[in-house]
């Protein structure tokens, strides 16, 4: 479970930029559940998605992960905990090295690095059976670069990296929001099945409606900073979220 | 064999060993690190104080590698601690060794004629083979490791480093130190070779070793089996030669470092206007995050 208590977050403070994102914001996630944030642009997702991984400290506020406080440690001490996959397929994997490699090195999370040959042969079988799930050959490509990879072949392989060490949560930051519609199809489906199969706790962020509905347990919408709908996501409406955005649009533009 | 090719192979394999070192920084780590213009020749001046101490050639020599991991240290700390760019880190500690260097023995230009060196183990062009060969072996087997694979990883994407549970910035310290160990060891061989150290000797190196990359790249540019150490070797060897058939041919040894810097230019330049042709841009968000290197 995750909780976030009393959260601040100001962007440029003491400017005539500055920009408070969060003031003693609090949420709470269930654990195994898929949580959906969405929101306008500049709604605060992704800073918030930010802050609990670590790339971001808040101000202010405590964030427990299954009862720890992970607020003060680095980004790299509490990616022990935490899986994240980023809407640039790219970024959670290196490009430079094959599938194998890029395997054996994720399944290495959060253990000490030694003098070790990386690679372990007898944990081949397990990579490949891991690969098989996703349906997309990447099976028959272990010595293949990743960066030969489709974007969406990539975000696959991304997906399974932070998955295969089942975090303690999983952060979704609009991971298909630059591949196709077909394709993003695929990851969505194959990002459910792997949240049921290994019960992690996920918070996914996502400017698709339809995909937050279909996909999560519960829908959170921000604005300003502020959670302006949170329900069950079989008790939300595309049209009623659409709704919310259009009345936030006709104020904006009265306000203007 | 002909003297010329044999010299020109001699020093292509002591440029090997900086190549090497370079190729750390400039291809695994992707940091253009300077500091090895003062790295090089430091090398070559603590193997002179140290040879006319009475050490004796091997501990001289092996003593430029640790001095030469201290420079890396420096350029490091200033990079990592005090969040000076790469590039100038590099250049402050290149500037720092100048005087360092100068210190060391007091003088500029250091005759070596009179003292034992590597050289006398055996003939120089073996010495150096078994130097090099073991230098790229050994750094191969060391890529092949967890730890090495980590540093692979932070020059390609700092952040899934991170995802790790890993702090990148030690494998940037561990690299910068690694690299210039290397420049040092290349210094202290130079030295031997040519008989004396001259605190000019390190001027446009970095410009060689790139030039040196570069043309090793070149070589069976598709080929996946070619790792980047054995490139390093090949490109230094060629560039060697290359340039000892320049000087053969009439051109003047001043001339070189003009060739060089045109050699990084013109295949810097093709690389870019080749890409932009192509189209492939880097996918958006991607930044720093994606380089395309060629095998490691």
């Amino acid at each position: 479970m995750l909780q976030i208590k009393q959260l601040s977050k100001t962007f440029n403070r003491g400017t005539e930029n500055e920009i408070r994102v969060f003031d003693k914001f609090n949420l709470k996630i269930e654990a195994n559940k898929c949580t959906a944030i969405i929101g306008p642009n500049g709604c605060g997702k992704s800073t918030l998605l930010n802050i609990i991984g670590g790339s971001i400290m808040s101000d202010a506020g405590e964030i427990h992960l299954n009862g720890k406080n992970i607020a003060q440690l680095k980004e790299e001490e509490r990616a022990i905990y935490i899986g994240r996959v980023y809407q640039d397929p790219s970024m959670g994997v290196s490009p430079s090295l094959t599938i194998l490699e890029n395997m054996s090195l994720a399944d290495k999370k959060g253990e000490k690095f030694s003098l070790k040959r990386l690679i372990k042969k007898k944990e081949i079988d397990r990579y490949i059976e891991l690969l098989k799930s996703l349906d997309l050959g990447l099976e028959n490509k272990l010595n293949t670069k990743v960066k030969y990879l489709s974007g969406g072949q990539r975000q696959s392989l991304s997906l399974i990296m932070a998955a295969m060490k089942h975090p303690d949560l999983l952060l979704l930051d609009e991971h298909t929001a630059a591949l196709d519609p077909k394709t993003s199809n695929v990851i969505m489906k194959k990002t459910k099945e792997l949240i049921d199969k290994y019960a992690i706790t996920t918070i996914m962020i996502s400017h698709n409606m339809k995909d937050a509905i279909d996909y999560s347990d519960r829908i959170i919408m921000l604005d300003e900073g502020k959670i302006v709908l949170d329900k069950p996501s079989v008790e939300v409406t595309e049209r009623e979220l659409i709704e919310i955005y259009r009345k936030k649009l006709e104020f904006q533009i009265i306000s203007a | 064999m002909n003297s010329l090719v044999m010299t020109s192979i001699e020093q292509g394999l002591i440029f090997a060993v900086l190549s090497i070192g370079v190729f750390i920084t400039y291809k695994v780590l992707d940091i253009a690190d300077l500091s090895v213009e003062g790295t090089f020749p430091m090398g070559a001046f603590v193997f002179a104080k140290l040879i006319s101490m009475g050490v004796d050639p091997i501990t001289s020599t092996l003593s430029a590698f640790f001095f030469g991991t201290l420079a890396g240290l420096m350029t490091a700390t200033l990079f990592i601690k005090l969040k000076i760019q790469p590039l100038l880190a590099g250049i402050l500690t290149m500037t720092t060794l100048y005087s360092v260097n100068l210190r060391i023995n007091g003088r500029a230009n250091i005759p070596l004629f009179n003292y034992d060196s590597i050289y006398n183990i055996g003939p120089a062009i073996i010495v150096l083979m078994i130097i090099v060969l073991i230098i790229k072996i050994g750094l191969d087997e060391f890529l092949k490791t967890e730890i090495g694979y980590l540093l692979l990883a932070t020059g390609d994407n700092e952040t899934l480093v991170k995802s790790l549970g890993v702090n990148s910035n030690k494998y940037k310290v561990i690299g910068l130190m690694l690299a210039n160990g290397f420049v040092g060891l290349s210094g202290a061989l130079m030295a031997q070779m040519q008989g004396f150290a001259d605190i000019t000797m390190g001027s446009s190196i970095i410009v060689v070793a790139l030039a040196s990359i570069i043309i090793g790249d070149t070589i069976k540019k598709s080929s996946n089996k070619l790792k980047g150490t054995t490139r390093a070797i090949l490109g230094a060897i060629s560039y060697k030669i290359i340039g000892g058939i320049a000087i053969d041919l009439g051109l003047s040894p001043t001339d070189l470092k003009a060739i060089s810097a045109i050699i990084v230019i013109v295949f810097i330049a093709y690389n870019n206007f080749s890409s932009e042709l192509l189209g492939s841009k880097k996918a958006k968000g991607g930044k720093e995050h994606v380089t395309d290197k060629a095998t490691i």
